[in-house]
C-alpha cells in the first residue's frame, strides 16, 4: 500500500473517530469485546472510503469554530421552533396564505459540509426548502415569499447561519 | 398523570397518520405519495418510541433507528428512480 | 422529583405529536408538492424531536440512544425533503397557481 498523505492519513482518523462514537453511542456500552470490534469495524471503513467520508471531516477544531457551533445549534434550534409556529399558522388560517416563489440565493461558503448544513438548515427555517444547489448558488423555495431580489432574499434566508457555518467551516 | 398524557400523545400521532394516509391515497402525483409516506414513516418512529416507553423495552430503540435509516433511504432511491429512471 | 420528570417527559411527548399532527394537516391542506414537502419536514422534525425529549424525560437510561435517533433525523429529514423537492422540480411537477416566480425554472427551463 502506498503512504498516505497526512491529508488524507487525519481524514481517516477523524472518520474513524466518528464511527467508533457512533458505535459506542448505539451499544451503550464500554466492555473491551464491544469497543474491540468497533474498532476493526471502524478501522476497515475509515480506509475504505477515506476520501469519500472526507465531507464529515471539513470542520475547523479552532476555539472560536467550536464556540460559534454553539452559537449554531441555539441559533438553528430558535429558527427551528419558529418555523413550526409559522407553518402552524399558516396550516391553520382557514384562507391558507400561501404566497410561494422560487428564489435564488448566494452563499459564501466555500466547503462542501459547510454548504450542505447551510441547505440543511434552510430547509427546516420559517417557510423555506432548498430544492438545488449549484456552486455557490442555492435555489430556495419560500411559503411566503417576502423579496424576489437576490440580495434582499440572500439577507433574509442565508445571513443568519452563514456568519456561524463560516467561522466552523468557512 | 404521565400514562394519561402517553396516550393523548399516541390519539395525536395517530390522527397525525391517518391524516398522511389520506395524502397518499388521494395523490394526485407520485411525489405527494412518496412526501405522504415519509411523514407516515416518521410518524410510525414516533409511535414505535411511544411504545418503547409504555412497554418499558429499550430494544424497540433500535427498531426506530433501523426504521429512520430505512425511510431516509427509500426516499432518495424513489426520487431518484423518479428522477432518471435509476 | 421523578414525578416532575414525569409530567414533563409527559408534556413534551403531547407537544411533539401536536407538531405531527400540524405537519399531517398541512399536508392534506398545502397547494402544492412543494409546499406540502414544506410542512412536512418541519413539523415532523420538530416534532420527532419533542417526543424523543419526552422519552428522554420519562427514561434517563435511554437519552444516549434517544439522542442518537434525533441527530440522526436531524441530518437525513431536510436532506431526503431536498431531494424529493429537486427530483420534483426536475420532472416539472407544476407549482401552485399562487406561485409568483420560479427562478430556478427560468434559468434551466431550456434544457429539459
Amino acid at each position: 500500500m502506498d503512504a498516505m498523505p497526512i491529508g488524507r492519513m487525519r481524514s481517516a482518523g477523524a472518520s474513524f473517530v466518528l464511527l467508533m462514537l457512533f458505535w459506542v453511542m448505539l451499544n451503550g456500552s464500554l466492555a473491551s469485546d464491544v469497543l474491540i470490534v468497533g474498532a476493526v469495524a471502524s478501522a476497515a471503513i475509515a480506509l475504505i472510503y477515506r476520501d469519500g467520508l472526507s465531507i464529515f471531516t471539513e470542520a475547523r477544531w479552532t476555539p472560536a469554530a467550536i464556540g460559534a457551533t454553539f452559537g449554531y445549534i441555539g441559533y438553528f434550534l430558535k429558527e427551528l421552533v419558529k418555523s413550526n409556529l409559522h407553518i402552524a399558522a399558516v396550516v391553520l388560517d382557514p384562507a391558507l396564505p400561501v404566497h410561494p416563489g422560487i428564489v435564488k440565493v448566494h452563499t459564501r461558503l466555500k466547503s462542501r459540509m459547510g454548504r450542505l448544513l447551510l441547505a440543511n438548515s434552510i430547509t427546516l427555517t420559517p417557510g423555506t426548502l432548498t430544492v438545488a444547489i449549484e456552486d455557490e448558488w442555492l435555489y430556495v423555495h419560500w411559503v411566503t415569499m417576502e423579496a424576489a431580489d437576490q440580495e434582499e432574499a440572500t439577507r433574509q434566508i442565508v445571513a443568519g447561519f452563514e456568519s456561524y457555518l463560516e467561522v466552523m467551516y468557512g | 398523570m404521565a400514562d394519561a398524557l402517553i396516550t393523548f400523545a399516541a390519539v395525536l400521532a395517530g390522527l397525525a397518520f391517518l391524516l398522511a394516509m389520506y395524502r397518499f391515497v388521494r395523490g394526485p402525483r407520485t411525489f405527494d405519495r412518496v412526501v405522504a409516506f415519509d411523514v407516515m414513516t416518521i410518524v410510525s418512529i414516533t409511535g414505535i418510541v411511544l411504545g418503547a416507553v409504555v412497554e418499558e423495552r429499550v430494544v424497540y430503540l433500535d427498531v426506530a433507528l433501523v426504521y429512520a435509516l430505512m425511510s431516509f433511504l427509500g426516499v432518495i432511491v424513489v426520487a431518484r428512480y423518479l428522477e432518471r429512471g435509476l | 422529583m421523578a414525578a416532575v420528570l414525569d409530567i414533563l417527559g409527559g408534556l413534551l411527548l403531547v407537544a411533539g405529536t401536536t407538531f405531527l399532527l400540524l405537519g399531517g394537516l398541512g399536508l392534506v391542506r398545502m397547494p402544492d408538492v412543494y409546499n406540502r414537502i414544506q410542512a412536512g419536514t418541519k413539523a415532523t422534525t420538530l416534532g420527532t424531536l419533542l417526543t424523543l425529549a419526552g422519552a428522554a424525560c420519562l427514561h434517563p437510561d435511554w437519552a444516549i440512544k434517544l439522542l442518537l435517533i434525533g441527530l440522526f433525523l436531524l441530518f437525513t429529514n431536510p436532506l431526503s425533503s431536498q431531494v424529493l423537492a429537486h427530483a420534483a422540480h426536475r420532472e416539472h411537477v407544476a407549482t401552485t397557481p399562487a406561485t409568483e416566480v420560479d427562478l430556478l425554472d427560468e434559468e434551466t427551463g431550456e434544457e429539459a
